[in-house]
């Protein structure tokens, strides 16, 4: 139970100092740790950014490098090949949003910008299915890629090219066309420059490879998943087609965003403020469409209700607020919903470049940049 | 770790708090679950769905009305020999097909679309005529007397009957619903005419405030209007073919019923009638007539045209026999039905008086019938079969004058093109001109418009009035209640049309003719007494009712509920039509049956003492297969009903619902289904039932505005514009109409997650906010496609246009760049990019097209003629597709459609299905978008400003709706008015299945704001709604000018997008400008930037003069010397005024200060 007893460290450690530092009154701590959230809205969004807002009381409210390195911890509850979730304790709901924002737009990763179109057939539109291959998420590191601007020659190391030609013979049935029908170049593209060629000379393409992609690379660049239908072909048709992947940022178009996407949400903290017992504790109970509460017993024919999953809760209020017409339970005053002010749930979903955990790890790396971008810039 | 609560703080109860008062469930629970009957409507859609109206008017047509149409003109002959004659013996409608080179090929209607022909079919006739001077007698079977345009999907029709993988053969969408023509290549609708009753009187008040009863008479030979209108306590008879009113006593002696006792008796016993009689009577015995003859001469006298033709009997009589109420036939001179019914219009227009709730209602639903496209093509035809025939007759004539002349022969005078060409050229402009009838009508057919599915079912269900769409009266605008069922309430456009243009109802049948012998005779069978065996006295005798047949006095009948019973009894068991309807009309003690075309009419459950005859078992047999809708009207479980029979009827709309005011056994029939009140497009909207009704109708409009699918075969088609949504979805909130009418197989929008906040002020006046990463990844992404069409002329001389490939130099490339577009044969290549001023068709144009004959031409002799695209500068624009065909008159025709991908931008225009349009405020991104705590990131922001005085609650609920669909995967309904019957989910429900999965109840969610990153201070109202980008795009609106073309005669810039021309400083903003004092900015708008003229002005005489540049010196006429001339700058519109002025020897003169 490694949350368990980190939980219970941080106690620990915590209780010694307490008794050095003035405590603040019960409600002003609330005020300043938790978002509290009514039935009809939530308070104490904002919470306080003056750093001598409780000064009289003794109090230091100021964020310093010294109190964020010995408070913050990252605690990792999930971890797939696509998505993770992690908590972030103890840093502030700007730093978060930085780097949830930074995972959305500024990641950078490979995606398909030109298609070069030699025939398509299709019911589907040139653009259109541009459009659908340029979505599709791509297996290739852009850490191993440079920028593209309008200028540059495409190369091994700033270009992807893959290739796309399927058909459908006539009196065959119809064809679906995914994702995995797109192959991979590592020499280079294949189609001519339209110049007239001269004798000798080697035949100018769109790109100028100077060595094949699979010295330089220790796996084959593909796509992540090969069943997204690209389109579907009745008898007769048929797609030729050249794509060009380059490196982007998803704020240029959302093709380059490494997530799916990526949110965050505070800790929920479910608070009873005073004891439900028996009946009431059991309608509680029932009210919750996630469990978050429990039924303990007290061993004399007594029930009371215990906060058991407090983690779960959606805030769908149902404790707090009860629908209109029904019967207002005896539990709507004596149940609080609250949201930890400096505890994130944090959740990447990953479209598949990179693994959930390196996006994250990159995310940081370029608030470093900009940061000391900042610095530099200052100075 | 447990947590103990504080002891220091402890939460005290709220004092004020009280518990909300419990909820009761009702204790009148059924005690059975009720019939579910909404699978009857599929069943009756396949019968007679959407647009059959259309269908069933003009298969009628082509089965029946041509026929008697022939028939009653099937015999022309010379006026000189009668023995020269022709007679058509049968007529029939073959098979579409067009004539090339003199054989007979098939086509199709999508082979007529793409090639700008007419999707039409020989009328074949079987004829014999004489020939020879022996007059020999000869038969020709399969003569064509001209083309008829066929309906899509009607008998005639390749496409009729068909299924799917068979249309889809042809080229034709199974969705499609037909209904229409193809002339010339487009889509033509006849749209459903409106129109007052024939052969009904009306009782009403006419603009002076007198009591008139009027009938406006309708048969095969001739349309007449009769009035009778009381002043100044008389009664007169108004017709136009009378200089004056003749008062009506005179009219009922002309007619033979010279008594006066026997006029009163047939009008009414009653003395309040006698009493509205006698000055009537006074007055025809002060004019001293008492017979017949005096009475007929009296009216001899106020005749119109007294000098036309020398007949014995007079004028009057004849007009009395054929113009005076026309529908009421006299046999051998026999005025009697015409006497009984003018008494009959006396009496109702007495009762009128006496009692004002016996005024007619024009605008009452029953007093209307609707002309669909079979009789409207039916009058066209029969003028034009008739006129073709008189123009063989005066030909024959005019060959049979001349002595030893070729052998005659009528079949050769027969021109088939005036029926081909007269059919074509009405449905192609709409101009219905028929001369008998002096019918001149504009507008009867229009383009069926493309933009969306829902516009053209839209089109196929509307109904155009009458009336002058500019007057502002309100009684033809309002909403009838008897619209209930029949028309949709909903669907009629805003603006001048308002209320004037309708639409039909789901349900809704549109009758045809039924013959009306046999049911007549089945009326005097059922104890009807003929009014010629009858007095006066016994007519009115009470407890007796009149029968009325179409309009025609029947009879009398003494036990009027029992005819009725059993007339019903045998219109259940199929004996009789099921569209037959027999009204019992309590106050004018009369019975009412019509079996006349353009009745409105639906399906009713047949409920007995409340109780209907539709069981489970019933429907589990429609469910299975076994039973179809027409076995239900066949075992007299469901009738139809008109809008008159329907006040003979109680109309539950839902079962088992016992009112405190209604019996449930007086109930006599249910409804199917509510929903079904309103229309195909009104259909589409969730829970119309919980909106302020003009939001309703606001949809209605732009449902048909909003992009999606058009058909299944859109992109082989060649529309002009045709307008697609790349990424078109079916609503997650959905009807039952929407799944009835197909439209959820061609969406015309997308599920959208609205969150409804505020957002940084760009979403002020309805505007929305946009997140870009929703717009990246497709979101209202849609396609323009355009059609160019060039044509390859031919001219005099055998001399023609032709097509070139690209001009190359010596090293292959382009001497003009803008032929890039260009394949080696001259046209644009399918696939490449085309820009605005590039060639799509390089063409070529004799430079002399008047030259001689044979002469062989050189390329010096052609000129460049090229087709140039016009489009916007920057925009990526894509040749989709080149189609090559002839026309009619054997020209090569090119048709270039250019298609453009187009992505949302600022200015777009989005509305939900209630209503609620806006523009695009803003596009942001999507990390400064706030996010909940599932992840979830709005598509778009709308603000709550749109909700409270618009009142769209149903968008509300579509939105809990749609929500809880994503939840539990699952689509949820709000089909109108349907919580009862389970076809729309209850909010309650909704709530509960938000609540099973961790949402809020009242869809309200805890949202992080996206720039700042802590939680927003209210919670959002955010779920799915169904958005609908409409066609109103930036793309195509977007319009400025720095300098262009000007007007020639004023000088000013020249007016209109398309023009290129100025922006319009109208009188509104010119008055903004001088409130605000802005004189400089009038002057710069007005002056400099609009049409700035220099004029030299004499100051001595104030004329213009005018500057001789040759001599560089200014003149004046006037005066004759340059002395006083003066400069001024002045607008050229100015200058015109004044000139204009001097040509109407006005004289303006100019006194100049010094500035």
């Amino acid at each position: 139970m490694p949350k368990k007893g980190t939980k219970s460290r941080k106690g620990t450690d915590d209780e010694p100092k307490q008794e050095e530092k003035n405590k603040l009154p019960e409600h002003l701590e609330v005020q300043r740790t938790r978002v509290v959230c009514k039935g009809d809205a939530p308070v104490n969004t904002e919470g306080f950014q003056y750093a001598g807002a409780f000064a009289a009381m003794g109090i230091d409210n100021s964020v310093s490098a010294d109190k964020f390195c010995k408070n913050f911890k990252v605690v990792v509850n999930r971890l797939t090949e696509d998505d993770m979730e992690f908590d972030m304790i103890g840093i502030d709901a700007s730093m978060a949003n930085a780097f949830r924002r930074i995972l959305i737009a500024e990641v950078p990763t490979m995606a398909i910008e030109k298609v070069l179109m030699a025939d398509n057939t299709s019911v589907i539109a040139d653009e259109v299915l541009s459009h659908r291959l340029g979505l599709i998420p791509l297996d290739a590191d852009p850490r191993l890629f440079e920028y593209i601007s309008e200028n540059d020659v495409p190369t091994e190391r700033n270009t992807i090219v893959y290739k796309l030609h399927v058909s459908c013979k006539k009196g065959s049935p119809r064809l679906t066309v995914k994702s995995g029908d797109l192959e991979w170049l590592p020499e280079g593209s294949q189609l001519p420059l339209a110049s007239p060629a001269q004798s000798g000379d080697k035949q100018k393409t769109y790109t100028s490879f100077s060595q094949s992609q699979k010295d330089i690379l220790e796996k084959p660049l593909g796509v992540k998943f090969k069943d997204i239908t690209i389109a579907r072909l009745g008898p007769g048709q048929a797609i030729e087609l050249e794509v060009h992947a380059v490196k982007g940022i998803g704020k240029v178009h959302a093709k380059w965003s490494p997530v799916a996407t990526a949110w965050y949400r505070m800790l929920p903290e479910v608070v009873l403020r005073e004891e439900i017992k028996d009946a009431d504790a059991e309608m509680l109970v029932a009210k919750c469409p996630v469990n978050v509460f429990d039924i303990e017993d007290l061993g004399n024919g007594e029930k009371r209700a215990v906060v058991a999953r407090p983690r779960a809760c959606t805030l769908c209020r149902q404790c707090v607020m009860g629908p209109t017409g029904e019967v207002m339970g005896p539990t709507v005053e004596q149940v609080e919903l609250r949201r930890v002010r400096d505890h994130f749930i944090f959740t990447i979903e990953s479209t598949g470049a990179l693994p959930p955990e390196m996006l994250f790890t990159e995310a940081v790396r370029i608030l470093e940049e900009k940061c000391e971008r900042v610095i530099s810039e200052l100075s | 770790m447990e947590r103990t609560e504080e002891e220091e703080a402890p939460a005290a109860k709220d004092p004020n708090a009280s518990l909300p008062s419990p909820t009761y469930r009702s204790l009148a629970a059924p005690v059975t679950k009720p019939v579910d009957k909404f699978a009857l409507l599929p069943a009756f859609l396949k019968v007679r769905g959407l647009v059959k109206e259309h269908i069933d008017s003009f298969n009628y047509f082509i089965t029946k009305g041509i026929r008697n149409i022939v028939k009653a003109n099937n015999r022309i002959e010379a006026r000189n020999n009668p023995s020269i004659f022709l007679r058509y013996n049968s007529v029939r409608v073959g098979v579409p097909s067009v004539q090339v080179q003199y054989i007979a090929e098939k086509i199709t209607p999508h082979f007529c679309r793409l090639t700008d022909r007419t999707y039409s079919a020989p009328v074949l006739a079987d004829i014999e005529y004489t020939v020879g001077k022996q007059y020999e007698l000869k038969r020709k079977p399969n003569f064509i007397i001209g083309y008829l345009p066929i309906m899509l999907r009607s008998h005639a029709c390749v496409l009729n009957g068909k299924d799917e993988a068979e249309l889809a053969r042809y080229g034709e969408c199974p969705l499609d619903p037909g209904g229409y023509f193809i002339v010339k290549g487009t889509e033509k609708v006849i749209l459903i005419q409106e129109q007052l009753s024939k052969n009904r009187i009306i009782i009403d008040t006419d603009s002076k405030g007198r009591v008139i009863a009027s009938v406006t008479s309708s048969t095969h030979e001739i349309k007449s209007k009769t009035v009778i209108f009381m002043e100044k306590e008389k009664i007169y008879l108004q017709l136009n073919q009378f200089t004056k009113p003749i008062p009506i006593i005179v009219v009922m002696k002309a007619m033979g019923m010279e008594s006066d006792q026997e006029v009163a008796q047939m009008v009414g016993r009653d003395p309040r009638y006698g009493d509205l009689l006698y000055p009537s009577i006074q007055e025809c015995a002060f004019e001293r007539i008492y017979t017949q003859k005096q009475a007929l001469q009296y009216m001899d006298d106020k005749v119109m045209y007294p000098g036309a033709g020398n007949q014995k009997e007079g004028r009057s009589k004849s007009i009395l026999r054929d113009v005076f109420v026309a529908h009421v036939p006299v046999e051998s001179g026999n005025f009697r039905p015409k006497c009984i019914y003018t008494a009959v219009m006396l009496r109702r227009m007495m009762d009128a008086i006496l009692n004002a709730d016996t005024f007619d209602d024009k605008d009452y639903v029953g007093n209307k019938r609707l002309e669909l496209s079979g009789q409207l093509i039916s009058l066209l035809f029969e003028d034009l079969f008739k006129t073709m025939n008189s123009n063989a007759v005066e030909l024959m004539n005019k060959t049979s004058e001349k002595i030893h002349s070729s052998p005659l022969d009528l079949s050769l005078h027969i021109k088939e093109n005036i029926i081909t060409h007269g059919l074509e050229r009405a449905i192609s402009t709409g101009n219905w001109d028929i001369k008998r009838f002096r019918m001149h009508r504009k507008g009867v057919s229009q383009v069926l418009s493309r933009l969306s599915y829902m516009a053209s079912l839209g089109y196929m269900t509307r109904i155009t009035p009458q009336f002058e769409k500019t007057r502002k009266t309100s009684g033809p605008r309002a909403l009838q209640p008897s619209q209930w069922g029949m028309l949709c309430p909903c669907d009629t456009p805003e603006g001048e049309a308002c209320g004037l243009t309708k639409n039909l109802a789901l349900l809704t049948h549109v009758t045809t003719d039924q013959e009306e012998g046999p049911l007549m005779n089945l009326c005097y069978s059922l104890g009807v007494e003929d009014l010629s065996l009858l007095s006066g006295e016994e007519i009115h005798a009470s407890g007796s009712f009149l029968v009325m047949f179409n309009g025609l006095i029947l009879g009398k009948h003494r036990q009027p509920q029992r005819f009725a019973n059993a007339m019903r009894k045998l219109r259940r068991s199929g004996i009789i039509g099921e569209f037959v309807s027999i009204f019992v009309n309590e106050k004018q003690h009369c019975i009412h049956i019509a079996s006349d075309g353009g009745r409105v009419c639906r399906p009713l459950i047949i409920a007995d003492k409340g109780i209907p005859r539709v069981k489970e078992h019933h429907m589990k047999q429609l469910r299975d297969g076994i039973r179809s809708f027409d076995d239900f009207l066949r075992d007299g479980l469901i009738e139809y009903l008109d809008v008159n029979e329907e006040n003979n009827a109680l109309i539950a709309l839902y079962e088992h619902e016992d009112q405190d005011d209604v019996q449930r056994s007086s109930i006599t029939h249910i409804e199917i289904e509510p929903l079904t009140i309103l229309g195909v497009v009104a259909g589409l909207i969730p829970y119309p039932h919980h909106n302020q009704s003009p939001r309703n109708t606001y949809q209605c409009a732009m449902g048909k505005q909003a992009m999606g699918n058009i058909a299944y075969n859109q992109l082989f088609r060649a529309d002009s514009l045709l307008y697609l949504l790349v990424y078109a979805q079916r609503p997650l909130l959905t009807t039952k109409t929407i799944e009835l009418v197909g439209y959820d197989k061609l969406g015309a929008g997308q599920n959208a997650t609205v969150a409804v906040m505020s957002y940084s002020g760009y979403d002020i006046e309805d505007a929305i906010v946009m997140n870009k990463s929703s717009l990246d990844r497709g979101f209202g992404r849609c396609i323009a496609m355009k059609k160019y069409t060039v044509t390859k002329e031919k001219y005099e001389g055998g001399y023609s246009d032709r097509i070139v490939k690209p001009q190359r130099d010596k090293d292959g490339a382009l001497l003009k760049q803008n032929m890039r577009a260009l394949d080696e044969d001259g046209f644009a290549a399918p696939g490449l990019i085309i820009r605005n001023h590039d060639i799509y068709v390089n063409k070529q144009t004799p430079r002399n097209t008047k030259r001689d004959s044979g002469a062989h031409l050189t390329d010096r002799d052609y000129k460049d003629s090229p087709a140039v695209y016009k489009g916007v500068d920057g925009e990526t624009t894509v040749v989709d597709r080149v189609m090559l065909c002839s026309d009619t008159d054997e020209k090569l025709i090119i048709k270039c459609i250019i298609r453009h991908t187009r992505r949302p931008e600022v200015g777009d225009k989005f509305s939900s299905r209630h209503g609620q349009k806006g523009v695009c405020g803003t596009i942001v991104q999507q990390e400064d978008f706030p996010f909940s705590e599932r992840g979830i990131c709005p598509d778009l922001i709308m603000n709550p400003h749109g909700f409270p005085s618009r009142m769209t609650i149903g968008k509300m609920i579509e939105l809990l709706g749609g929500k809880a669909g994503v939840s539990c995967g699952q689509f949820h309904y709000g089909s109108a008015f349907g919580e009862p019957s389970g076809n729309a989910d209850k909010v309650e429900d909704i709530s509960r299945t938000l609540v099973k999965h961790g949402f809020s109840y009242n869809g309200k969610d805890l949202l992080y704001s996206g720039i700042l990153g802590h939680p927003c201070q209210a919670y959002v109202f955010m779920g799915p709604i169904y958005y609908q980008k409409l066609k109103h795009m930036v793309l195509d609106k977007m319009h400025a000018r720095a300098s262009g073309p000007r007007v020639l005669l004023t000088r000013q810039p020249t007016e209109g997008r398309s023009r290129d021309g100025g922006l319009r400083l109208g009188e509104m903003e010119r008055d903004c400008l001088i409130a605000y004092g802005a004189s400089m900015l009038i002057f710069e708008r007005l002056l400099i930037s609009s049409d700035p003229y220099q004029v030299q002005v004499c100051r001595k005489c104030g004329l213009l003069g005018y500057y001789n540049h040759k001599l560089k010196a200014s003149y004046c006429s006037m005066c004759k010397n340059g002395e006083n001339m003066a400069k001024m700058r002045m607008p050229y519109a100015c200058k015109l005024l004044f000139q204009e002025l001097q040509a109407m020897n006005v004289v303006p003169r100019l006194k100049l200060t010094e500035g």
